[in-house]
């Protein structure tokens, strides 16, 4: 326990305390009253009134098209299921600029839908709302899905029996066993909906803003750190009653239900009703989901010869100090680090939040590690720069600062990927081990490595992915001459003219076509016990 | 009871932040032969250029583009403290004040400072500031859209709230980018400080659009622009620099005749570039000579097209496609760096809610 909170504290913790202390700080005397000041401010209200509704659109619009989705992947058997299921994985690890420029490409200027109809809908409300369902769809689905799938047909069809409809079936038994998970899932989408950064920066225009961009001009633009301070408490607090809720939920998921193989309760579609449901969640996953990628790679193939491809091995450019394909391997190195440490950190404090004698306050630490999701990379990157600036610790310069950040974020997932499974394993085969005489090491390797090691195994892809994708707040810290994928894409996309967009897009093909295949080989690996994502 | 994996896995975490810091030392420890310079995205220098600073003065410069040109300054003040490099360079008048109240500069008169420019010397009296380079914010205008239309392309700011130039005019947000803000402050001037939000608000009745940043603006919605046609751009005036033309003409697949676009050279606001030696600075001996070097006639006839701007020194040389098709304002509108300070948050935000919203 104690390096995670060592971690913790030292790279997240003090960063954005010490930011926040230059903002709300003036001669050692902490100035609350602007807090107050800050919040009444007309503009503010307005941002967090924008940040409050955009979210809980999104969600409801989110839940709206992907529940049939989660029902599909529960009840329904079809060939092609674990292809499909890492298709609508992918936007979610996708980097925010690769999906914004995507939906751009879709729904901007000149875009697919403004050459055959003349709709444009960049800068207005409906195309952020869409980018959410296009990253958050997944969350759903795994998340509801996975418990769905697990959850004993024979019940419903029990209800059935005695007389109830199909509707008052699935109301009275499937709905409240399933309330927590949908709950979780609503408010997973929710919470980062409702910290949403690329997504509004890139489709929204200049006239919307969500608390966590305008922490970004406060800081970043306008330079006003006493109003970003006061910004980044009231986005943490927020968070934290979101976390804090989700927490209640999850426990009580945890707690309740008797689960079934899923792997039994999936049967082919019988009958129009759930044909029908089968063709319309496809046709869905196709025009939200496939379709601006497919955009994407169209446009990276637009020069004959794979011209773009050829063009990233080249460091005349000017863009960049090295060859853009350079970046694929800063990246691999990067993510490689980023996972080192995620997994490192996140499977200790999984190890320590699994005990069973483990206190309200240990627990409460569960809710703390997801914090870092739901905290501005800005706040995170400019608190690094202040904080960590002094020997020993002075990593400014260095290439390690960017794993860091970037395993800050992957940490909570291989926290929730491995709790449930490392709860799950008996105690007392431990004991057993230990009275036959096993050292404390052996006990580990052979009762709690094999039964967590697909477990640690998924939770390290995940950590991968997003690693591989973090752009928040890499892009404030990555070295100029060593980018990542996400960040030379960012760079390429601000640069004028046809080769620098073309081969934006053939590098966000490249890091799409990376991910896609850290998550097909998870699929393969996927333990139904594990995880919420 | 799982004391030990946690004991062995703790060491190898130590031993990877370790070794981290161990690389950290060795790069940042500064030997006085290193100079490292500070700046934003839009830092550009010929190879052979600064080779040749390197070789007469046997420093090795290592550079830093930190973020776009406000986050730069921003990030520099933070850190003062403990700078990152020893010489800052891309603070223009829009921050200087910034820059200046927060202590990020200390003085140091440039070898060469004489022969720039005394409207330039914006920090004459301390000199914590050397002038590099300057740029004028200009509308510019699609020459074939008003041949076509038989219509004479506005001159003024004036002009610009006309009703025959009703729906023509792309600009950016005044709070995210930098020529936004320029050609807000330039109204500014022309206008007055309780005049200039009468004459955003005909603006705003005659049509003008705001995107949020330049790349945008010039190369999507702007006409004019090889990139801007192509994605059928179809507003012909756009608030751009006065440099833009000659790019046009350089950067062109097939070389035209003349530059496709112009600049309507009565509503420019000027914008002066500036460099420093960084207070805490680890190599402030290097740091001089690079500034005297930034003002040097190699540079400043190295940087006009490297980085499209004018340079400072008196007597140096710019391109041909400069004079012929881009040359800077004679009578661009100007502000003191005070005033800027004084009122620019204020009039961004009076801004926002008055064209924005």
């Amino acid at each position: 326990m104690a390096l995670p909170v060592a971690f913790f504290a030292l790279f997240f913790a003090w960063p954005v305390a010490a930011i926040v202390a230059r903002g709300l700080k003036a001669d050692g005397v902490w100035q609350w009253g602007r807090i107050a000041e800050v919040v009444t401010q007309p503009d503010i209200r307005h941002v967090l009134w924008f940040t409050t509704w955009q979210a809980l659109a999104s969600t409801a619009l989110t839940l709206l098209l992907a529940l049939p989705a989660a029902y599909v992947f529960a009840r329904l058997d079809f060939p092609g299921k674990q292809v499909l299921r890492a298709v609508v994985t992918v936007p979610f690890v996708l980097p925010t600029v690769v999906a914004g420029s995507a939906f751009l490409a879709l729904v901007g200027h000149g875009g697919l839908l403004d050459e055959l109809w003349g709709v444009r809908l960049d800068t207005t409300v409906w195309a952020i709302l869409l980018a959410h369902v296009f990253f958050n769809y997944a969350v759903v689905v795994r998340t509801v899905g996975g418990l769905w799938s697990q959850l004993d047909p024979r019940q419903e069809e029990a209800a059935r029996m005695l007389g109830a409809s199909p509707l008052a079936a699935w109301r009275k038994v499937t709905l409240p066993a399933l309330a927590p998970a949908v709950a979780a899932a609503a408010l997973m989408v929710f919470l980062f909906t409702f910290t949403s950064f690329g997504v509004v920066q890139i489709l929204g225009g200049p006239t919307f803003s969500t608390l966590e961009v305008e922490i970004y001009r406060q800081t970043s633009e306008v330079f006003d750190l006493s109003t970003a301070a006061v910004l980044t408490l009231v986005q943490f607090a927020a968070v934290g009653a979101i976390l804090a809720v989700h927490a209640w939920t999850v426990r009580r998921r945890e707690a309740a239900l008797r689960l079934v193989d899923p792997g039994a309760t999936a049967r082919r579609p019988r009958g129009a009703g759930q044909w029908a449901l089968l063709a319309g969640v496809l046709v869905t996953v196709a025009l939200l989901l496939v379709l601006p990628l497919a955009v994407l790679v169209r446009r990276s193939l637009d020069a004959p010869g794979f011209g773009y491809y050829r063009a990233l091995t080249n460091a005349d450019g000017g863009t960049f100090l090295v060859a853009p394909v350079h970046a694929v391997w800063t990246s691999l190195q990067y993510a490689v680090a980023a996972t080192t440490i995620a997994v490192v950190i996140g499977g200790l404090a999984a190890a320590a939040l699994a005990r069973r004698d483990a206190g309200r306050l240990v627990r409460g630490f569960d809710a703390l590690l997801m914090l870092p999701l739901g905290v501005s990379a800005v706040t995170v990157g400019f608190g690094f720069l202040i904080a960590l600036d002094k020997p020993p610790l002075d990593l400014r310069q260095s290439w390690i600062l960017v794993p860091l950040a970037q395993a800050l974020v992957g940490a909570p997932f291989v926290v929730r990927t491995m709790l449930p499974v490392l709860r799950a394993v008996d105690a007392r085969l431990r004991e057993a081990a230990a009275v036959l005489g096993a050292s404390p090491w052996r006990v580990w390797r052979e009762v709690d490595l094999p039964m967590v090691r697909r477990a640690l195994l998924v939770a390290a892809g995940f950590a991968f992915a997003v690693s591989l994708g973090e752009f928040g707040a890499t892009v404030f810290i990555a070295r100029p001459d060593n980018p990542t994928l996400p960040v030379a894409v960012a760079r390429l996309l601000s640069r004028p003219g046809d080769l620098n967009y073309g081969q934006a897009m053939a590098l966000s093909t490249i890091l799409m076509v990376v991910c896609a295949a850290a998550l097909l080989l998870l699929e393969r690996l996927r333990t139904d016990r594990t995880g919420e994502f | 009871m799982q004391n030990k994996t946690f004991v062995a896995v703790a060491v190898g975490l130590g031993l990877i932040t370790l070794s981290a810091c161990g690389s950290t030392d060795a790069k940042s420890s500064a030997d006085s032969k290193s100079v490292t310079l500070v700046s934003h995205d839009s830092w550009a220098v010929s190879k052979n250029v600064l080779q040749d600073f390197e070789k007469k003065t046997g420093y090795k410069v290592h550079v830093l583009k930190d973020g776009d040109a406000g986050q730069a300054v921003n990030k520099a003040i933070l850190t003062k403290d403990n700078p990152q490099g020893d010489v800052f360079f891309g603070v223009d008048n829009t921050l200087l004040s910034r820059a200046l109240d927060n202590g990020l500069f200390q003085p140091y008169t440039a070898k060469g400072l004489d022969k720039t420019g005394a409207a330039f010397q914006l920090d004459k009296d301390r000199h914590r500031v050397t002038p590099v380079d300057y740029g004028d914010i200009c509308v510019n205008y699609d020459k074939k859209y008003f041949a076509d239309h038989r219509l004479t392309p506005p001159q003024t700011f004036a002009d610009l709230a006309k009703p025959q130039y009703k729906n023509l005019l792309v600009t950016e947000n005044a709070a995210t980018s930098s020529p936004g803000l320029g050609f807000l402050l330039g109204s500014a001037a022309q206008f007055g400080d309780d005049n200039w939000q009468g004459y955003w608000k005909k603006l705003k009745a005659n049509g003008v659009k705001v995107v949020d940043g330049w790349e945008q603006a010039y190369y999507q919605e702007f006409s004019g622009s090889s990139e801007g046609r192509k994605a059928g751009g179809d507003r012909p005036l756009v608030v751009s620099y006065a440099s833009s033309p000659p790019a046009e003409v350089i950067y062109a697949k097939k070389r035209p005749g003349t530059a496709p676009t112009g600049v309507s050279y009565g509503t420019c606001f000027r914008q002066i570039e500036f460099a420093g030696l960084l207070g805490n600075a680890q190599n402030p001996k290097g740091a001089k000579a690079f500034i005297d070097f930034l003002v040097s006639r190699e540079f400043q006839e190295d940087m006009p097209l490297n980085m499209y701007v004018y340079p400072v020194v008196q007597g140096a040389k710019v391109p041909a496609e400069f004079t012929e098709y881009g040359k800077a304002a004679e009578h661009p509108e100007t502000m003191a760096p005070g005033k800027i300070a004084a009122n620019r948050d204020q009039w961004v935000k009076s801004w926002t809610s008055l064209v924005l919203k």
